[in-house]
């Protein structure tokens, strides 16, 4: 499966809409004006794009803590976004779930997951649902490398497979669990063997390459839609940034760091592109300007937001009635 | 008016729940085939196919999130513990996940998961198979908890569980399952959250007990009857929401109180109740509330230990007493 012109450009415009978005809400964090724990995503942009490009509006996801990227290429409006990082009432969860929780459910995305691993069966129990509603929405788990050194991976692979749901499994391999890099947590190298144990195919591609990306999982969603169970597949890529943003990364060199940087997803769709007389440099530059508009505009939003009125702060522990 | 046993009252109203609303399931260990190994989910798979009642891998961290996933995509799924115990191997999805997600989302998301199963001691499963789990379901803000002592009780309260667009702890006890009583035929019949049941009415010492306990504060009751002491019982049925005013009523009534319950002593919800009813009917208690629970001390496989371990109907009978100064 080949992506069209027009889908790698869209791809292109949300790894920059990502990439920019998570550059402002680092800029407000050193600035003291967001809190918290914040997990970016900067240099992992291409599976996150390129993925929810070829998932349909309805589809579900769930994500992670590193979860901006997956949020924002689901369809989030980055204002609202932004304006959960910051904690303000506009926020997608009114300023309750923050960074690590931030969902957009009329969107499909069953919220990022502050738990490793934690948001893996959800993801299950929503293709579980499509498949009894039989109405062809297939779902996605995104994942970090360490969550699948957790039960509940094991768990919920099995589960899917046995009932052939329709989910795909999506490992964002960065090469670390916070400080502890993979060869020294996990057994295997590459982790998409962990498939075998259920029977289900797994593949492992370069995760900066949004074209090798794009074709294993269009060969996956095509599956899942056949009714033939799911995939897992390991998008082997690396975070640029802390594992959170006051990380101070004692476990690893500027030099790998800088060389990891030359593999840039962004940089690299951008030459295919040219190369392929697919965009004008022009065009891309005006896209990259957009996305930083949009920033911009979310900030100026997130910033003149107003806080949560405590007044209301146990509301929503429970559903009482009403519209929502 | 029907006669029937508290586990097939809670089939009966699955079953009758399964036939109103297409996107009630129920999944589990077990429950297929084998029907649960206490029976309350037999006959579904036969009446509704394998589609909505089905066999889970023993994975209850999986099935437990699945719920939730497919609560959240429009279904409303009964998910069965066999054992409240195994919660604990599923408590990530539970405590984190299930209890959090409307919260955290801004209210934008309906969680309506019944998650069900028994608890309690008296069938020998020994320390991993015999735990009262509930103080921890009340502790943590998001889930409703019931815990039906009758088969009325149980097919109204589960009901209301699986109409509620909330995750709810629907708490069973295994030696409950062959109790008798009358259930109402009404296919709508259901009991609110929130309401304790007056189980005696009395004037001289208020009893709030849960599962088993009721029983055996009754057979207390009686005792004390003789000696000339009435008490009064009272049944909470949900612990979430907590009928409050249900029970401090009963104890400005009475003057003295005494708290029973099968789990641990230790923080269990006799002492949220004794506190509530501190905070709200001080003023009228005659005598410190008593607490009873079990020991602080793993369940005891071995009948007499276990038994040692669990309060009895004597250690009731002496703690209404003791309210009453003549113990």
């Amino acid at each position: 499966m080949k992506m069209e012109s027009s889908q790698l450009k869209n791809v292109y415009f949300t790894m920059n809409k990502i990439r920019k978005f998570e550059e402002k809400a680092l800029h407000l964090f050193e600035t003291n004006k967001l809190r918290g724990s914040v997990h970016l995503c900067i240099g992992q942009e291409a599976t996150p794009a390129t993925v929810c490009e070829l998932l349909n509006p309805d589809d579900y996801i769930a994500s992670t803590h590193r979860g901006h990227g997956h949020c924002i290429a689901k369809g989030a409006d980055v204002r609202l976004a932004l304006a959960e990082l910051m904690g303000r009432a506009t926020g997608y969860c009114k300023g309750r779930g923050g960074s690590m929780h931030i969902a957009d459910v009329d969107a499909g995305n069953l919220g990022a997951n502050a738990i490793v691993g934690g948001g893996i069966p959800i993801a299950v129990g929503a293709a579980l649902a499509s498949k009894m509603q039989k109405n062809g929405k297939i779902a996605v788990s995104f994942f970090g490398d360490s969550a699948t050194n957790e039960g509940v991976f094991h768990e919920a692979l099995n589960f899917a497979a046995v009932w052939k749901l329709p989910v795909v499994f999506v490992c964002e391999n960065n090469g670390f669990g916070i400080s502890v890099p993979q060869w020294e947590s996990t057994a295997v190298k590459d982790l998409s063997v962990r498939a075998a144990s259920y029977n289900i195919p797994g593949v492992t591609v370069d995760g900066n390459d949004v074209l090798a990306i794009a074709e294993a999982f269009a060969k996956a969603a095509e599956r899942v839609r056949a009714g033939e169970g799911p995939t897992l597949i390991e998008c082997k890529t690396y975070r640029w940034m802390g594992h959170w943003t006051g990380d101070p990364q004692p476990y690893r060199t500027r030099e790998e760091v800088e060389e990891w940087k030359k593999k840039c997803p962004i940089k690299r769709l951008r030459e295919y592109l040219i190369e392929n007389g697919m965009a004008t440099a022009e065009e891309l530059d005006a896209m990259e300007k957009k996305a930083t508009d949009l920033a911009d505009e979310a900030e100026e939003f997130a910033l003149n937001s107003p806080e949560p009125d405590p007044e209301h702060v146990l509301d929503d522990v429970f559903y009482e009635g009403g519209d929502n | 008016m029907a006669v029937m046993s508290y586990v097939n009252a809670i089939k009966e109203t699955m079953a009758a729940e399964m036939r109103r609303d297409e996107k009630i399931f129920v999944m589990g260990e077990d429950v297929e085939v084998l029907g649960g190994i206490f029976g309350a989910t037999r006959g579904l798979a036969q009446e509704f196919g394998v589609e909505r009642c089905f066999n889970t891998p023993i994975s209850e961290s999986a099935f437990v999130g699945a719920g939730l996933g497919a609560a959240c995509a429009g279904m409303r799924p009964i998910v069965e513990l066999m054992y409240m115990d195994f919660a604990f191997v599923a408590m990530d999805q539970i405590l984190n996940q299930v209890a959090k997600t409307r919260y955290i989302f801004g209210g934008k998301a309906k969680v309506p998961l019944v998650i069900r199963g028994q608890q309690g001691v008296g069938r020998g499963n020994a320390a991993t198979h015999s735990q009262s789990v509930e103080a921890i379901f009340m502790h943590f803000p998001g889930l409703k908890v019931a815990m039906p002592s009758t088969p009325e009780d149980a097919a109204g309260l589960l009901r209301t569980a699986i109409r509620d667009d909330n995750p709810v702890m629907f708490i069973e006890h295994k030696q409950l399952y062959i109790k008798k009583g009358e259930v109402p035929d009404d296919p709508d019949f259901m009991i609110p959250f929130g309401k304790a049941r007056v189980v005696r009415e009395g004037k001289d010492c208020t009893i709030v007990a849960t599962h088993v306990y009721v029983y055996k504060a009754l057979e207390a009751a009686e005792e004390l009857a003789k000696e000339g002491i009435d008490v009064e019982i009272i049944d909470p049925r949900t612990l979430v929401p907590l009928d409050v005013d249900g029970i401090c009523n009963s104890v400005k009534k009475t003057g003295r109180a005494v708290v029973v319950h099968e789990a641990h002593r230790t923080c269990g919800i006799g002492a949220e109740i004794a506190s509530t009813i501190m905070d709200n009917a001080f003023m009228y208690l005659d005598a410190p509330v008593v607490r009873l629970g079990a020991k602080a001390c793993p369940l005891p496989f071995n009948l007499g230990l276990e038994n040692a371990v669990v309060p009895q109907t004597k250690d009731i009978i002496d703690a209404v007493k003791k309210t009453l100064y003549k113990a």
